[in-house]
């Protein structure tokens, strides 16, 4: 695949809607963060050290051993456009620190895009592993072995007390950090997520926006990964987060049989305005959007809406983002012009009948 | 009531925050929510790099700052990292900063993870000893669970492969 594919192509392996409780769990993220003995951390690193541990990871990457698992492309950041990398973070496939703020950045994407590895972003390699439903352990499984990969042929940053040792005192010991992106808009609607979110944060969990740290909940979508990383097994972490988010998709299952079944008559209200402003709309801002993309999923999910599919939904996610809008125009646009532009585009999906074949 | 945000529609989540003894109460509509995104992640423009200076400036080991013995500010030999830049940061400089910073930074591990000692994966090739070791832990606490569950079998397979690993120790 090359550069310019990454950037056109809308659809990662994580959109596919596949796996475990595709209804509810739109996807699964696992990311390890690993650095190299003997080379300064790339906050504090200097262009030409940047560019060894760009050299060293790259050659283990491009090895046969790699190979034989996953076939990895090369972007450094300094020959991307800030548009492209706009795709790149709204895809999920870099972090908005590697676009923006990392010196001698680069990343190494597999063809369908469900790894992703990070070089000199906070730490100097950091895995990351993105797949469709709820799939937490399969997400280890891949992203512990190009982890072994890459320790065979690097020497990594490692203490006996410590162990993995990571740029940000946060991510130290397994430096792994797991997360679901969760759709709940059941659970918002019965007032019942202020609870729960409160009651994560004393299991050593977090929640988070789409888009990670400091990002906001929009359209119902909430990101839950574990907070400790030090004194806890790798296993330990995934089944606490595998047992409080199963905890969550029963409760949401649980508020939308409630809805259903009370307030039927509100609900599909609600489902069939937010349908129609977005079959209908001429302009939408990205905010108004989300929540109606969340209110048209939950139709979808629930049998009210019966045409149309989710994976349409998922799909809109990434490309009624600006940067994808923008990059599909070919252009700069104004907040306007994508308004419009937004609308159109959803407009055409969401009453285009057929299925997306991928 | 109606929403503290819009005044327009009616208040449907209300939320109680506490930062720092704080309270703060917020009553608002759901589409007001969804905009301010910070009532529900608490984390909105305040990055962890601001909460972890925090951490660190209260801290009694503020002491550390400096060598008991020398008298000089601490600092990592191999960066030169200083634990007062560290405690600005809130980053490490290189991965020898968490030798020369040592114990001093139990505290904040703890309040960060609740615990100071990793125990999970180990580096295959470079663990070597360790992770011999630590296999040794998990492989010995089955072998209790075994015997106090009177599953002898399986326990007595336990024995075997501990014994097996006691001996590829003592080669190594």
């Amino acid at each position: 695949m090359s550069q310019q594919q990454f950037m056109q192509n809308p659809w990662s392996n994580w959109m596919k809607g596949e796996g475990p409780d595709p209804d509810i769990v739109i996807s699964t993220r696992l990311r390890i963060a690993r650095n190299l003995r003997q080379h300064p951390f790339p906050l504090l690193a200097t262009d030409s050290q940047g560019e060894e541990v760009v050299r060293k990871v790259t050659e283990v990457a491009e090895s046969d051993a790699m190979r034989k698992r996953h076939h990895l492309q090369v972007l450094q950041m300094d020959q991307v456009n800030p548009l492209e990398k706009r795709v790149l973070v709204e895809k999920h496939l870099i972090s908005p620190h590697l676009a923006e703020e990392s010196r001698k950045g680069a990343v190494l994407l597999s063809s369908d895009e469900s790894v992703s590895i990070m070089v000199n972003e906070e730490d100097h390699i950091r895995i990351q592993v993105l797949l469709p439903g709820f799939r937490l352990n399969e997400a280890w499984e891949i992203g512990t072995k190009i982890d072994d990969i890459f320790e065979k042929n690097l020497n990594y940053a490692f203490d006996e007390t410590r162990g993995y040792l990571t740029s940000c005192p946060t991510n130290v010991g397994t430096g792994i950090r797991a997360s679901v992106m969760l759709h709940l808009p059941a659970l918002v609607m019965t007032q019942q997520i202020s609870r729960i979110l409160q009651a994560i944060n004393q299991v050593g969990l977090v929640v988070r926006g789409i888009y990670g740290e400091g990002s906001e909940a929009l359209g119902n979508l909430f990101q839950l990964s574990n907070q400790v990383t030090l004194g806890m097994s790798e296993s330990d972490i995934l089944s606490n987060l595998y047992g409080v988010a199963r905890q969550i998709i029963e409760q949401e299952r649980v508020a939308r049989t409630y809805l259903l079944e009370h307030t039927r008559v509100s609900l599909e209200d609600r489902i069939f305005r937010s349908y129609g402003i977005l079959m209908y709309a001429r302009t939408v801002e990205s905010k108004e959007a989300a929540q109606r993309l969340s209110d048209v999923r939950l139709g979808i999910d629930l049998g009210v809406i019966p045409d149309v599919s989710p994976l349409v939904l998922n799909e809109l996610l990434v490309t009624t983002q600006p940067g994808f809008l923008q990059q599909h125009a070919g252009q700069k646009l104004t907040p306007d012009q994508r308004d419009e532009r937004r609308a159109r585009l959803i407009r055409e999906r969401i009453t285009d009948r057929q299925e997306h074949s991928g | 009531m109606n929403c503290e945000e819009c005044g327009k529609r009616p208040a449907t989540l209300h939320l109680t925050k506490i930062v720092n003894g704080e309270k703060t109460e917020y009553h608002i509509c759901e589409h007001c929510a969804q905009e301010k995104g910070d009532v529900f992640t608490g984390f909105h423009n305040f990055s962890i790099n601001n909460l972890l200076s925090g951490l660190l400036k209260f801290d009694p080991m503020q002491k550390g700052m400096k060598d008991a013995t020398t008298n000089k500010p601490l600092r990592c030999e191999t960066c030169g990292l200083t634990y007062a830049q560290f405690s600005k940061s809130g980053r490490f400089g290189c991965s020898d900063c968490y030798t020369f910073l040592g114990d001093r930074l139990d505290p904040l591990f703890r309040r960060i993870h609740g615990n100071t000692q990793h125990i999970g994966k180990v580096p295959e090739r470079t663990g070597g000893k360790l992770k011999i070791r630590k296999e040794l832990e998990q492989l010995k606490q089955a072998l209790q669970t075994h015997v106090a569950s009177e599953e002898f079998e399986k326990a007595a397979e336990m024995r075997d492969r501990i014994r097996a690993l006691e001996q590829k120790m003592a080669q190594s």
